[in-house]
C-alpha cells in the first residue's frame, strides 16, 4: 500500500529537480535566520546564490550534535518562538537533551511521513494501532499517534511501562498493530509467557518496531514469539522523529522519504560523499522542516544506501544496512566494536536469549571485554561440561568476528537489567577511571 | 525404574542457593538428595524432591533456569567393596558416568548417578540384583 503515489513513486529526475528546489530555500531560510549557519556560511565563503542544488550538499557545513548542545535549547531555530507550536526532546545520555522544535507545517509533515510509513508497513484505518512508545517529550509515542491518526486508524495511546496492562488491553481491545521498540516488544513477548498467555489470542499481525538499533535474528525472534511481522522505522528527533525512513512490505531496506528529508552517506573522517553500497555515515538535510531545519545533519549512523527502484514501486532511496551506531562504538584494544555484532553472534546460536551486557575495564593498561549472557531454559543443561561448552562456543564465535577476546560470563535468566525502553547494552567501567 | 532429578543453573553469588531451598520451602516440597557442582562463575544445583512438578513450576516462577533429567538411583549394598564392586558391573557394559552424587536412604547409602545412557545402566544394576530405586519409592519410605 502506498500512501502518497506522487511523492512516493516519483521519477528520480523530477525528484533531483524538488530537492534542488527545496534546498535553495532552505539554505536561504538558514542563511538569513540562523546566526550559526549564516557564521558557517560567512566563514567557508558561501552566499546563499550560490547554492543552486544538491551536488553541491558536500561543500556545505554539516551540523552535529555538539552544535545543537552550543545552541541549546533554541539557537538553531528558524523561526520565532511564536511560531513552534510543540517542543520534543531526546535525553542524552551526557549532558544536555537534544530539542526540537516544530511549526504546525512540521507536525504536518510529520503526520504525512509516519501516514505513509504505516501504510508502507501494510496498516490502514482498520487497523487498531497500539503505541507503546513512551508519550511526552520522546518523538516516538506523539510521533506515531498523529501519523496513525492521519490514516483514519484506532489509535490506543498506551505509551510506555505497566506492561501487564498493556497486554490485556491488547487481548480487550483486538489491537492489530504494535508501535514500540524491539526490546520492548521481546519483554511483552516475556511478561505474556510469564502471564501464561499464547501470543495467538492476541490479533497483533504487525510490529511498528525503531528508536534503537536491531538486528534481523532479533527481528525473527520477535515475530516468533509475537506471531506479528516486525517492520523497521527510522526517525531522529534532530531531523523529525519516527517516520524519516520506513521498511516496505518487500524488506529490502528502509525508504527515505527524500522529499523532505535528503540522505547522504559520507565518509566520516572527510565528509565525502561515498559510492551507493558503501559504508559511511548517514547524513540528513531536513530541507522542507521550518522550526528547526538542520543542514547536514551527521546521525553517527553508519549504513548503506541503495536507489534501485524497489519491488513496491517506490523510488525513493532506501537504506540498506545499518551497522551500528558510531556513539555506541567502543574501541578494544584498538579495534572497533558494535554491539549489534555481538547480538548477531549470539543469536545465530540459537541457545542464547538475545540478553546480554558488554562490560569493559581496563585493567593494567589493557582492556577487558566481558559479555554476559543469560543462559535460557532451553540450553541448560544439567552438566557441567555442556554449560562449558557453551561459553567456550561463543567466545570462539566472537572471537572470529570481532578479533579480540573476551571473557563469556554465563548468567540467570532476568538477571540483566531490562528496561521498559531501551536496553542497556554496555557499561564501559574506563570512562570512570578517566 | 528411573528418577527425576531437578536441576537449576545458578550464578556463583551469595544467597542464590538459600533462594532456592526458600522456594521449595514454601510450598513444601521436600529435598531428599541434593549435590552441587560448580566452576569459578557459575554451579548446577541438582536434586531429587518429592514433588517435582510443583518444585519445577515455582522456581520457574521465580525465573530460575531449571531442567529435569533422569536419573538413577541406586541402594549401596552395605558391606565391604559394595560400591566397589556395583561400579564394576557398569565399567564392564561400556557405560560412562557423568556424574554421581551420594544420599542417605532409609539409613542406607544410595547413589544418584546419571550416565551416557541411563537405561541400560538401570538394566544392568536391576540383572545384577541390585536395588534400584523407583519413582515415588523415596516419597514413601
Ligand atoms: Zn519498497
Amino acid at each position: 500500500m502506498i500512501w502518497n503515489e506522487h511523492a512516493e513513486c516519483m521519477d528520480r529526475e523530477q525528484l533531483l529537480r524538488l530537492q534542488n528546489e527545496r534546498l535553495r530555500n532552505m539554505v536561504s531560510r538558514l542563511y538569513y535566520n540562523v546566526p550559526f549557519y549564516r557564521k558557517k556560511f560567512q566563514e567557508a565563503g558561501i552566499n546563499p546564490g550560490d547554492i543552486t542544488g544538491i551536488d553541491q550538499l558536500k561543500d556545505l557545513p554539516t551540523t552535529k550534535k555538539q552544535d545543537l548542545r552550543d545552541n541549546y535549547p533554541f539557537g538553531l531555530f528558524a523561526v520565532p518562538q511564536s511560531e513552534i507550536v510543540r517542543l520534543h526532546a531526546s535525553s542524552g545520555t551526557t549532558g544536555k537533551p537534544t530539542v526540537g522544535g516544530y511549526t504546525r507545517a512540521d507536525l504536518r509533515t510529520w503526520s504525512e511521513v509516519v501516514a505513509r510509513s504505516l501504510y508502507a508497513a501494510g496498516v490502514d484505518k482498520n487497523d487498531i494501532v497500539h503505541v507503546s512508545y513512551g508519550y511526552g517529550l520522546f518523538t516516538g509515542g506523539l510521533g506515531i499517534h498523529q501519523g496513525a491518526q492521519k490514516i483514519g486508524a484506532t489509535v490506543i495511546p498506551a505509551s510506555g511501562g505497566n506492561t501487564k496492562k498493556q497486554i490485556q488491553i491488547m487481548h480487550d481491545f483486538g489491537s492489530t498493530v504494535l508501535a514500540c521498540t524491539p526490546s520492548y516488544a521481546l519483554y511483552l513477548a516475556d511478561t505474556m509467557k510469564e502471564m501464561g498467555m499464547d501470543p495467538s489470542e492476541l490479533k497483533l499481525r504487525r510490529g511498528i518496531f525503531g528508536a534503537e538499533p536491531w538486528t534481523e535474528e532479533m527481528r525473527k525472534e520477535i515475530e516468533a514469539k509475537l506471531h506479528l511481522k516486525a517492520m523497521d522505522i527510522y526517525g531522529l528527533t534532530e531531523v523529525m522523529g519516527p517516520g524519516v525512513a520506513m521498511e516496505c512490505e518487500h524488506q529490502q531496506g528502509l525508504h527515505i522519504f527524500e522529499d523532505h528529508f535528503i540522505p547522504e552517506i559520507v565518509d566520516p573522517v572527510t565528509l565525502q560523499p561515498v559510492p551507493y553500497g558503501q559504508v559511511g555515515e548517514l547524513v540528513f538535510s531536513a530541507v522542507t522542516k521550518e522550526g528547526m531545519p538542520l543542514l547536514r545533519y551527521r546521525t553517527r549512523d553508519l549504513t548503506t544506501m541503495t536507489i534501485e527502484k524497489c519491488t513496491c514501486g517506490r523510488t525513493l532511496a532506501r537504506l540498506t544496512k545499518f551497522l551500528g551506531r558510531s556513539d555506541d562504538m567502543l574501541i578494544i584494544r584498538g579495534v572497533n566494536v558494535f554491539p549489534s555484532q555481538i547480538e548477531s553472534v549470539l543469536l545465530e546460536m540459537s541457545e542464547t536469549e538475545p540478553h546480554y551486557q558488554l562490560i569493559v575495564d581496563r585493567i593494567n593498561n589493557l582492556d577487558i571485554l566481558e559479555i554476559c549472557v543469560e543462559v535460557n531454559e532451553a540450553f541448560f543443561s544439567d552438566e557441567i561440561r555442556q554449560m562449558e561448552g557453551l561459553a567456550k562456543k561463543i567466545k570462539a564465535n566472537i572471537e572470529s568476528v570481532l578479533g579480540i577476546s573476551a571473557k563469556i560470563k554465563l548468567v540467570e535468566p532476568k538477571t540483566i537489567e531490562r528496561s521498559e525502553g531501551k536496553a542497556k547494552r554496555v557499561i564501559d567501567r574506563r570512562k570512570l577511571i578517566d | 525404574m528411573l528418577l527425576k532429578q531437578l536441576s537449576v543453573f545458578l550464578e556463583n553469588r551469595p544467597g542464590r542457593i538459600t533462594q532456592v531451598t526458600k522456594v521449595l520451602d514454601e510450598i513444601g516440597v521436600n529435598i531428599s538428595a541434593f549435590s552441587i557442582a560448580d566452576t569459578s562463575d557459575f554451579g548446577i544445583l541438582r536434586m531429587i524432591v518429592d514433588n517435582i512438578d510443583a518444585a519445577l513450576q515455582a522456581l520457574k516462577a521465580q525465573g530460575f533456569s531449571v531442567r529435569t533429567t533422569q536419573v538413577v538411583g541406586l541402594v549401596v549394598p552395605h558391606q565391604p567393596g559394595g560400591m566397589h564392586q556395583a561400579l564394576e558391573h557398569v565399567d564392564k557394559a561400556g557405560i560412562e558416568i557423568e556424574y554421581m552424587y551420594a544420599f542417605a536412604y532409609n539409613s542406607k547409602a544410595a547413589v544418584i548417578i546419571k550416565a551416557d545412557d541411563t537405561l541400560k545402566l538401570v538394566n544392568v544394576l536391576t540383572e545384577s540384583g541390585y536395588h534400584v530405586l523407583q519413582e515415588g519409592e523415596l516419597m514413601h519410605e
